[in-house]
């Protein structure tokens, strides 16, 4: 054995494992992508569906399919959090909206996020949303209230197997008036 | 700062010698030594753990330990077994054998060696601590699944997470080191597919070693900065999502469940050789065998999350591919079997342990294939099933391979035979407590008991009375055991050099006890050394 040689060896093993360790950083974007293209876990997209998707699936179909709405809240949360509406049936390719009520009852300023998950998993890709007011945070002064909807369509290429899904809506603290705001990278 | 005889001899006060001398050696034997004792001194604390829950779960109903306290030594007897029992006992086996089987002076890096393994004590004592912390120890289980283990964390998470990154420190250079040893540092003619099987399992161990621990930091990184920096990776809130912990967890747990047991079967393929009187069967085969679990290892991570909705594509490419490990790892017992059928076969000690091993992680490796399968692993999913099933392959698999390889290579590292009589009362005695603690668990699992509860329902209690009585039995049986190595230590016949009259290899050409520095002239390889 040569020094030389040994040197390269632990050279080249040192970097592998700095590269695994940056392969674990990695896997936080691939999961994401991953996600988007398989639907896989109920996340649907985080943004408004594109114009040219909505002109190419908006042509309703002869077919009823059931939507249930859940909205709960994440612990430490001082919201009241529910639809007004628990269920809709909808026929795929037609636009439909919904309401969702939140009141603030804790006695200063709070802001909230929601996150949607679609159930079942598979069932997200084919959700489509137009306007949602999980695209933003919400700001509600001490009492304050809100009616916020949701405009979304069912794509018309939901596989034939999938006749109800649920759309559930879990609202998260993400800042208080007078306390620190949480940081997020919400996109 | 080198510990050659000089040095030490200059520190005139015993204690400071003493110390001087374990702290500052760069001898792989030492070395090698002080890892054994790490691993068995935790091996107390964490098998301690474990006996403390089975007090409580003798019976139904709350009576020794607060449910809180009850999480958080389930938790540290998981981490502390795995990362602090079995990982060092091998580790410590691979500096005191790699180079004595491959006829190397010492390891290639012998500070780097030095430092890996003075690094432990410290992660360990830092964790351990935290059972006295404000807010208590982490609670969270050993697989610390956020946001448990971030949003509704202890504060002592952070000594966890630092913990975690000393250990994985410490584990990568062990596992550059043992690489660079064995590549570099061979004898003269020792081709690779002339090493002997310990050394070919611990090469491919040290390459799962430096792919994975480094993403075990990953994740712990990431959870400190979830924690404490404002990143959102685990929590839903921020755009996060806590199923990808899992899938990151889970993609370093997978394998690193291999590095748990892939030593032991090169201990095995060691002993049975021995005992048996034969060659080791389709010794290639093993080689490819080992290799093959080894890649396998990086596909099937998603089994530990089939209950968390995958696609159903991914459900079954993961089914199937871990159906398939039971091929590389049927063929490796097969080869066991076949090395002893027609052999001279004696049953000492290391022997006995050596095919307890091979039947009892058989066992393992059955209910492992049990819970491949989908359909079926939503039932048995977080039950006793699991918990019986680990246990198998860890308890009666990485264990007693360690005690295998211990009472095989004891009279070459102290020149002393152990006492053969304590030794076969010692295995006898294990392995009918590992069964009595661990065999119920399967009935007490399929019938839906939860694991990591520390109450169950009433029907349940028999068989949790039968679990608690072996282990308190098994735990008896180690202390046993640490009386028979002291024993070993200081006295007793005198082994020969060769210790085993049909063992082979390099190890067995040097003295008993083997001198602190062995190989300094490389040893002449013909064919016969496998």
């Amino acid at each position: 054995m040569s020094a030389q040689d040994k040197r390269k060896h632990i050279f080249m093993l040192s970097a592998l494992a700095v590269g695994m360790f940056g392969f674990a950083f990695a896997m936080v974007p691939l999961y994401n992508v991953f996600c988007e293209i398989t639907g896989l876990n109920g996340k649907t997209a985080a943004q408004a569906a594109l114009i040219e998707e909505v002109n190419r699936s908006i042509s309703p179909v002869d077919r009823e399919v059931r939507i249930e709405f859940l909205a709960s809240v994440a612990r430490g949360m001082p919201w009241e959090f529910r639809p007004l509406q628990n269920e809709l049936t909808v026929r795929p390719g037609e636009m439909n909206t919904t309401t969702f009520y939140v009141r603030n009852r804790a006695n200063k300023t709070v802001t909230g996020q929601a996150v949607p998950s679609v159930s079942p998993g598979q069932a997200a890709l084919y959700l489509k949303k137009i306007e949602c007011f999980c695209f933003e945070q919400q700001e509600l002064p001490a009492g304050g209230e809100l009616e916020m909807g949701v405009s979304f369509f069912v794509d018309a290429d939901l596989p034939a197997n999938i006749n109800e899904l649920t759309l559930s809506y879990t609202m998260f603290l993400v800042g208080e008036i007078g306390a620190e705001k949480i940081a997020s990278h919400h996109e | 700062m080198v510990a050659d005889a000089e040095t030490v001899q200059k520190l005139r006060h015993p204690v400071l010698a003493f110390a001087a001398r374990w702290l500052f050696t760069t001898n792989h034997k030492e070395i090698g030594s002080l890892y054994l004792w790490l691993s068995f001194t935790l091996f107390f604390i964490a098998g301690g753990m474990a006996m403390f829950m089975r007090l409580e779960l003798f019976e139904p109903g709350i009576q020794f330990i607060d449910p809180l306290y009850y999480n958080q030594i389930l938790t540290l007897h998981g981490l502390v077994m795995v990362f602090g029992v079995v990982m060092p006992a091998f580790v410590g086996l691979a500096n005191w054998m790699i180079p004595l089987m491959i006829g190397a002076p010492d390891m290639a890096l012998p500070r780097l060696n030095n430092f890996s393994f003075w690094i432990l004590p410290f992660a360990f004592a830092m964790l351990l601590s935290t059972l006295f912390m404000e807010g208590g120890a982490p609670n969270f289980g050993w697989t610390f699944y956020a946001p448990l283990s971030t949003t509704y964390g202890p504060p002592s998470t952070d000594f966890f997470i630092l913990g975690v990154h000393m250990m994985g420190i410490s584990s990568i250079m062990g596992a550059i080191n043992i690489i660079v040893t064995i590549v570099n540092l061979r004898a003269p003619g020792m081709k690779y597919m002339q090493m002997p099987l310990f050394v070919w399992t611990w090469f491919i161990t040290a390459f799962l070693l430096i792919m994975v621990m480094p993403v075990l930091a990953g994740v712990v990184t990431m959870m400190l900065t979830d924690r404490h920096f404002g990143t959102s990776f685990f929590q839903a809130a921020g755009g996060g999502d806590p199923v990808l912990f899992q899938h990151i967890f889970w993609f370093f747990g997978h394998p690193e469940v291999y590095i748990l047991i892939l030593p032991g079967f090169g201990i095995a393929s060691q002993i049975i050789p021995t005992f048996a009187r034969k060659k080791l069967f389709g010794y290639h085969s093993m080689v490819y065998a080992t290799i093959a679990i080894a890649a396998l290892s990086f596909v099937v991570w998603g089994h530990h999350m089939f209950t968390t909705g995958m696609p159903l594509f991914a459900q079954m490419f993961i089914m199937y591919a871990t159906m398939l490990i039971a091929v590389p790892t049927g063929v490796k017992v097969f080869n066991w079997v076949a090395t002893m059928w027609g052999g001279s076969m004696t049953f000492e000690t290391p022997m006995l342990f050596a095919i307890g091993f091979v039947m009892m992680f058989t066992i393992g490796g059955f209910s492992g294939v049990m819970l491949a399968l989908v359909p079926a692993d939503i039932q048995y999913h977080d039950t006793y099933f699991v918990v019986a099933h680990f246990h198998y392959v860890l308890y009666p698999g990485a264990i007693f391979g360690t005690m295998a390889a211990v009472y095989y290579w004891l009279p070459k590292w102290c020149g002393h035979m152990y006492d053969e009589r304590l030794g076969k009362i010692h295995f006898w005695a294990a392995t009918i407590a590992v069964n009595l603690t661990f065999f119920p668990m399967h009935f007490t699992g399929l019938a839906g008991m939860p694991r990591r509860i520390p109450d169950y329902s009433l029907q349940f209690t028999d068989f949790n009375m039968m679990s608690s009585i072996g282990s308190w039995l098994l735990g008896l049986t180690q202390i046993f055991f640490l009386y028979i190595v002291i024993k070993t230590i200081r006295g007793g016949a005198k082994a020969t050099d060769q210790v085993w009259e049909g063992a082979e290899g390099l190890e067995w050409t040097i003295p008993s006890p083997a001198p602190l520095h062995t190989f300094e002239t490389p040893p002449v390889i013909t064919d016969g050394h496998k």
